[in-house]
């Protein structure tokens, strides 16, 4: 199964690429350490490192983005000087980017010769593409129709665009930046089979990831980086995720938070077959109905993107709904009729959003400015009709004290800290106004592992003082590590609810692409079989 | 992450606007030199004419406070994230305001009168802003196009008063009545007269020191009230004010109001200080030029203050200029005012990149050393 690619040290075979003492600083923070890198050719070769490890930073340089302050680039044994991505192309470097560079308007093929046309007269072009498309799609059982439109394809065929398009440039070494993020666990391995696919053809993968599960899948050797330095080599076989994740954080971690049993009580949140639009006016949340109650934490798990973030945001105040109820301790909370996200916060309704930079905080505000946000209003932040920037100062502090904010200035500016920082001021200034509800997305995206289990320690006290939380993620881990309750999504309807204790990837993977609850299981347990 | 550090704020609000002002004296120059005068020359009357005596200050202070009034008037908008270029038009209309209540309410003392008259500016000012930013709030039509049109409006319609309504009967020019002696603003010379000071007579008049007030009220407002954080908030991240419970089209149409109405206290100024009848086109391109202030005063009201003193001097000073060297024209003065406008204003991020990267590279080599 595992090959042994790895027989650099013989010089027979020159490596794909090799990096050799690239240092990068930004200001004051040392983003890459003199890393060293070989990637064998003919390999998958993973990356893996916390949020802010240096991986996609050290990508960057690779891929032009950058300039490096120090270290040299050598492509196929070539010293290569890497200025912008014309060059990192004309070298055979294909870079597939977490968020996709595709017009959605265009068809696939005008996508793939968008910027390589050949000719200021199109025909030629899309003739010669046509055949040539045809012959990677064939070779690379690609699977898809050069005449469909990008915006109707799923995201799982878009990325494969993604593909395609850097192998129409001739690409030799395809980089992926964190490439499932946005994919069903069913996506992601065939991803991996087109993965195999190309290495079996010659190419060189290098699959930047944070997720150990797919390194330990579908790497050939993996590189660990931490805190801007390459801290290992190894072969994936010779490994373990648990060697992994030690090396990452450079101590053992919990990967599964210890908890207690919940101890539900009364009611909190009860939705009622609530129906919620996009500015589109297409139904992006259908007929949801379920309970939060007080005391339990209920998780909310899906592919990003099928209606999770406007549940939560409708509970927040932030969207109207078009069809439901929503009711708080038995009172009529629906949003829209008067009840925006201020109202909902007297009522004690808490919300820390699932896009920290584009919704909690203004980033150019301090980090005081941030701390008053959605409680500007607050009687103890004013002083007549000024505001009581000592107080809101005094205030911002103690948050930056109980939540281990660093570093602990009220004036520096929120675009400043780092992301597990600016998520532990947000996660302070919802929390620690003791709500009865706690509405909260993606708790950990951008954040370092200490601070996860941090973050996550604090979401379970405050459950375990009586409080009812509704956590969505997109991280099955930590829905599974967090929830007490999981209600699956999909396509915008939940499609069933699993407990904790009967929880599994295979199962809510299965029910995140939609297949029936009951079926779900079944098949999980037959596959377990 | 981002590859560059942040400027510090005496390059971000000292150096870099003194840049900006030096190229566009040096191209200034350069116009100078060729129509075959001396630039140094033009810089010493420009200054001369600006502050070098009594009077010349009094006629630049005056100057600055149009200027202020209207930078201040961007600013507000700006910081919720409007671009508002109908100060002139809420001026104008502010000026008919002033006018009506000096007119119809001349029965009033006049400390009671000068408050009736803020009041007026500032009703008859922010209707005339409410109509773009309730567009703008709740039907989504972009606020430069809506302003730009109501400037137009706003013209038509005063043309058409002045003509047809406020001419009094008999008078060949469009203008309305003066208004009676004894509610117009007192000029500062008079008011030190009254104190036994001495100065040369000017049209800087009290609205001069209504202008510093409204400076920092402007500056408590945005800064340390709950509704300046709002508007700050909207005008940075919409998003993150409906979070937060803030209607971004409330505050859209609270900041254009506030806008309208500082705008419209230039026709203090205009009106009840200095021209004690409405004229027509009083605002005289005031309402534009207080964009140019407003940025190269970081819209921040001390900046602006600085930034209107600026215009005051060149608006003076030039006044000077053409008038000491005739081949200057007051053409070539509305240029070298053009050029200042254009430099410190619309081409304000000329040389940011640069200094922004040379800084860095500066910062990183001293890191470095500091390290080692």
């Amino acid at each position: 199964m595992h090959q042994m690619h790895g027989a650099g040290e013989t010089g027979a075979v020159q490596p794909a690429i090799e990096l050799r003492g690239i240092d990068k600083r930004f200001g004051a923070v040392h983003a890459n350490k003199e890393i060293d890198l070989k990637v064998e050719k003919g390999t998958i070769h993973g990356i893996v490192g916390e949020n802010g490890a240096g991986k996609s930073t050290l990508m960057s340089i690779l891929y032009g983005f950058y300039q490096a302050d120090a270290g040299t680039i050598h492509v196929d044994g070539k010293l290569c000087d890497i200025k912008g991505s014309e060059d990192a192309i004309a070298v055979g470097i294909g870079m597939v980017h977490q968020h996709f560079m595709l017009v959605e308007t265009f068809s696939v093929l005008e996508n793939v010769i968008l910027g390589v046309e050949g000719g200021a007269v199109l025909r030629d072009g899309v003739d010669k593409a046509r055949v040539e498309l045809k012959r990677l799609e064939r070779e690379y059982a690609l699977d898809i129709d050069p005449d469909a439109i990008v915006g109707d394809l799923s995201v799982g065929l878009q990325q494969r665009v993604e593909i395609l398009k850097a192998l129409y440039r001739g690409a030799e070494i395809l980089i992926l930046d964190e490439p499932t993020g946005v994919l069903t666990p069913q996506e992601a391995d065939h991803l991996f089979r087109i993965l195999n696919t190309l290495k079996e053809q010659g190419k060189t993968v290098v699959l930047i990831t944070h997720k150990l599960r797919e390194i330990m899948a579908a790497t050939d050797n993996v590189s660990v980086m931490r805190q801007g330095a390459m801290v290992a080599d190894r072969k994936t076989a010779q490994t373990s995720p648990e060697e992994l994740s030690e090396l990452m954080v450079g101590r053992k971690v919990l990967l599964r938070l210890e908890k207690g049993a919940a101890n539900p009580g009364a009611t909190v949140l009860a939705v009622n077959n609530l129906c919620v639009d996009n500015a589109q006016g297409i139904h992006k949340v259908k007929n949801a109905t379920f309970t939060v109650r007080a005391g339990e934490i209920v998780g909310v798990a899906g592919v990003s993107g099928n209606g999770q973030s406007e549940l939560l945001e409708a509970l927040g105040g932030i969207r109207a709904v078009c069809e439901g109820s929503v009711t708080l301790n038995d009172q009529d909370v629906t949003p829209g009729k008067g009840v925006d996200a201020a109202e909902l916060r007297r009522r004690g309704v808490a919300h820390v959003p699932e896009d920290r930079h584009r919704m909690a905080m203004v980033t150019g505000f301090s980090a005081k400015e941030a701390a008053i946000l959605g409680y500007e209003n607050d009687p103890a932040y004013q002083k007549g009709p000024l505001l009581d920037w000592h107080a809101i100062s005094d205030a911002t502090a103690h948050m930056m004290s109980e939540f281990d904010v660093r570093p602990d200035n009220p004036d520096l500016k929120a675009a400043n800290f780092s992301g597990g920082n600016q998520q532990k001021l947000v996660l302070a200034r919802e929390i620690m106004r003791d709500p009865e509800l706690l509405l909260v997305g993606q708790p950990t995206r951008g954040v370092d592992i200490g601070a996860i289990e941090f973050i996550h320690k604090r979401i379970v006290a405050m459950r375990d003082a009586g409080k009812a939380v509704l956590l969505v993620s997109v991280e099955l881990d930590e829905i599974m590590s967090l929830a007490d309750r999981i209600l699956v999504m999909c396509d915008g309807a939940i499609i069933g609810e699993v407990s904790a204790a009967e929880a599994n990837e295979r199962v809510l993977g299965l029910m995140m692409a939609g297949v029936d609850p009951n079926e779900a299981k079944a098949k999980a347990a037959e596959g377990q079989a | 992450m981002s590859n560059t550090v942040e400027l510090p704020r005496w390059i971000d609000v000292g150096a870099l606007p003194l840049l900006n002002l030096l190229l566009a004296l040096l191209v200034s120059a350069l116009v100078v030199l060729a129509i075959g005068e001396n630039p140094i020359k033009v810089v010493e009357i420009l200054l001369y004419g600006a502050f070098g005596y009594d009077e010349a200050w009094g006629y630049t202070l005056y100057y600055t406070t149009n200027f202020i009034f209207t930078g201040l008037s961007f600013a507000v908008a700006f910081h919720c994230g409007l671009f508002n270029i109908g100060a002139e038009g809420q001026a104008y209309i502010g000026g008919l305001g002033v006018t009506l209540a000096a007119l119809y309410l001349d029965f009033l003392p006049f400390p009671l009168m000068l408050v009736v008259g803020i009041m007026a500016a500032a009703i008859f000012g922010a209707a005339w802003a409410y109509i773009p930013a309730y567009l703008q709030a709740r039907r989504g039509s972009h606020i430069v196009i809506t302003t730009i049109m109501f400037n137009f409006i706003a013209s038509s319609l005063m043309v058409y008063l002045l003509v047809n309504v406020l001419r009094p009967q008999g008078s060949m020019t469009p203008e309305s009545e003066r208004i009676s002696e004894n509610l117009t603003l007192p000029f500062i010379h008079d008011m030190a007269a009254s104190f036994g000071i001495d100065m040369a007579s000017s049209p800087l008049n009290l609205s001069f020191v209504y202008a510093i007030a409204a400076s920092v009220l402007v500056w408590l407002f945005i800064w340390h009230t709950r509704w300046g954080y709002a508007i700050r908030t909207v005008g940075a991240n919409a998003v993150a004010a409906t979070y937060a419970g803030i209607d971004p089209g409330r505050y859209i149409i609270i900041a254009m109001m506030i806008s309208g109405a500082l705008a419209s206290f230039m026709a203090l100024n205009e009106v009840m200080g200095v021209q004690h009848r409405l004229l027509i086109d009083f605002t005289a391109g005031y309402g534009f030029v207080g964009i140019a202030v407003a940025l190269m005063g970081r819209n921040h009201p001390f900046g602006i203050f600085l930034a209107a003193l600026l215009f005051g001097m060149l608006y003076q000073g030039g006044a000077e200029l053409s008038f000491e060297i005739p081949t200057i024209s007051n053409d070539m003065v509305v240029v070298i005012q053009g050029l200042v406008i254009l430099f410190t204003g619309a081409m304000e991020h000329m040389f940011r990149p640069r200094v922004t990267k040379m800084y860095t590279a500066w910062r990183l080599r001293r890191d470095r050393m500091e390290a080692a």
